[in-house]
């Protein structure tokens, strides 16, 4: 039990995605079509979200726009009084489902970008896109709706961050999030084909942070830095089941969006359980609050109550126990892995692009 | 920092909804909420991008007139004070 109030869902509605980016952060066992939830279940889910007093949707994927009920679950979250998020490639946004989602009281529409250069862009997403999602980009400030432009950075594209930021600026963006590469799912698989140098992390900071200030008022800019070179691990949304929620496209709960790696514990599912009993009673989300699961040097370290030990599903991808410390931290035993993958963040390795077991890679 | 002559207005993609679970106003944003307390609520509900936060801390100050620890210096830095923080955070925009 908790006294604990979730604040955000993120419904993954789809794992179908016309992109391929090899940062997804969706599992590499896709959940395909067949085995998806219905409307009627995320209806339910988006209700008795709001009840455990969730304030923010992100209606997320995949890409959310493959499925046609979106623009329904919308109207519906905003009926309770949420305040939702699109979290789209942009592809597919037509206008005639642009303005379903206005009518449908839809506020906020995130449309990601791979690279300010066009070529690359396309290279990183796998497919052609650029041109649909500038269209896309177009539509939602014609529309009126916040608008935010989301950019995973990593070595192929980190050090064209200033021709990122003026893109961005240039699409009439509200909100720029510059969020560097995390190492779970495809972004595990292609970590050497992604991790940038030390040097372009930090020009890139630099030059996010003047930009902070230029474009203060006008366009917000985050710059998420990747925890690989920070010397304590990030605390994941607040702690393990505090205020976060993840919905899968079949209906599994979890309380991050990596935790499908995670195979020691079973996952809770809307489909046998109410969203009340998985957030209160369901051994996967109580298996890490507070900190009685914790080991050495987590259990004794003064900045437990900080960074709650850091990422428990990276501490299990990494390091095959989900109770260890993260190995972000300079303090675990098992930092010499982040510290050989760094060493090799000069490599050229190839991407491995996300896609379903039976697709053919993009060329 | 904002002073008493400031014309706060709030981020177009925010807006203040009441929680009905936690019994309590919230300000919300992409990403993001703020649970407001009562006076914060009372402050917000009168940024309407017209008023000054002078205007805005007169009009509490004549509402809670009469009122223990209601004096109007103290409501305007208060009220500026709160006001600024939101700034900061980039939610009040100064126009």
């Amino acid at each position: 039990m908790t006294s604990e109030r979730p604040t955000t869902l993120l419904a993954e509605l789809t794992h179908r995605c016309p992109l391929h980016c090899p940062y997804c952060s969706n599992p590499l066992d896709l959940v395909r079509a067949e085995r998806e939830i219905s409307t009627e279940d995320w209806k339910r889910v988006i209700t008795e979200a709001r009840a455990l007093g969730v304030l923010q949707l992100g209606l997320s994927g995949g890409e959310p726009l493959v499925r046609k009920d979106t623009e329904e679950l919308a109207a519906h979250a905003r009926s309770l009084g949420l305040y939702s998020t699109l979290v789209t490639s942009g592809l597919g946004l037509t206008r005639a489902r642009a303005e379903k989602f206005r009518d449908a009281g839809l506020e906020h529409i995130q449309i990601s970008l791979q690279d300010a250069d066009d070529d690359n862009a396309e290279r990183i997403a796998g497919v052609r896109s650029v041109k649909q999602k500038r269209a896309a980009a177009a539509l939602v400030r014609e529309l009126g709706f916040a608008f935010s432009v989301n950019v995973v950075l990593h070595k192929a594209n980190l050090d064209r961050i200033q021709q990122i930021i003026d893109l961005a600026a240039e699409m009439g963006a509200d909100r720029l999030e510059l969020a560097n590469t995390q190492y779970y799912g495809w972004g595990l698989v292609n970590r050497d084909a992604l991790m940038p140098t030390r040097e372009q992390v930090d020009r890139a900071f630099e030059i996010a942070e003047r930009a902070k200030q230029a474009h203060r008022g006008r366009m917000q800019i985050l710059f998420v830095l990747p925890d690989y070179y920070e010397k304590y691990p990030k605390a994941c949304y607040g702690g393990w089941g505090k205020v976060y929620l993840v919905v899968t496209p079949d209906g599994k709960v979890l309380p991050c969006h990596g935790a499908t790696n995670i195979t020691t514990i079973a996952y809770p599912n809307v489909r046998e359980h109410s969203m009340e009993w998985i957030w209160q009673e369901s051994p996967l989300f109580n298996a890490f609050r507070g900190d009685s699961w914790m080991k050495s040097p987590c259990s004794t370290c003064e900045r437990k109550c900080i960074d709650f030990g850091g990422c428990r599903c990276q501490a299990f991808a990494l390091t095959g126990d989900a109770a260890m410390a993260d190995p972000i931290c300079t303090l675990s035993p098992h930092h010499h892995i982040i510290e050989s993958a760094l060493a090799d963040a000069n490599a050229t390795t190839p991407f491995t692009y996300r896609k379903f077991s039976s697709e053919p890679q993009p060329a | 920092m904002l002073t008493a002559t400031s014309i706060p207005s709030l981020w177009r993609l925010a807006r203040v909804e009441y929680d009905d679970v936690r019994k309590r106003p919230v300000l919300l944003y992409p990403e993001g909420a703020v649970l407001l307390n009562d006076t914060g609520a009372a402050i917000l509900k009168l940024v309407d991008g017209q008023r000054s936060v002078g205007d805005i801390a007169r009009m509490l100050s004549e509402r809670y007139n009469g009122a223990d620890g209601a004096d109007p210096t103290e409501i305007l830095n208060d009220v500026t004070a709160y006001l600024s923080t939101l700034a900061d955070r980039e939610l009040i925009r100064d126009q």
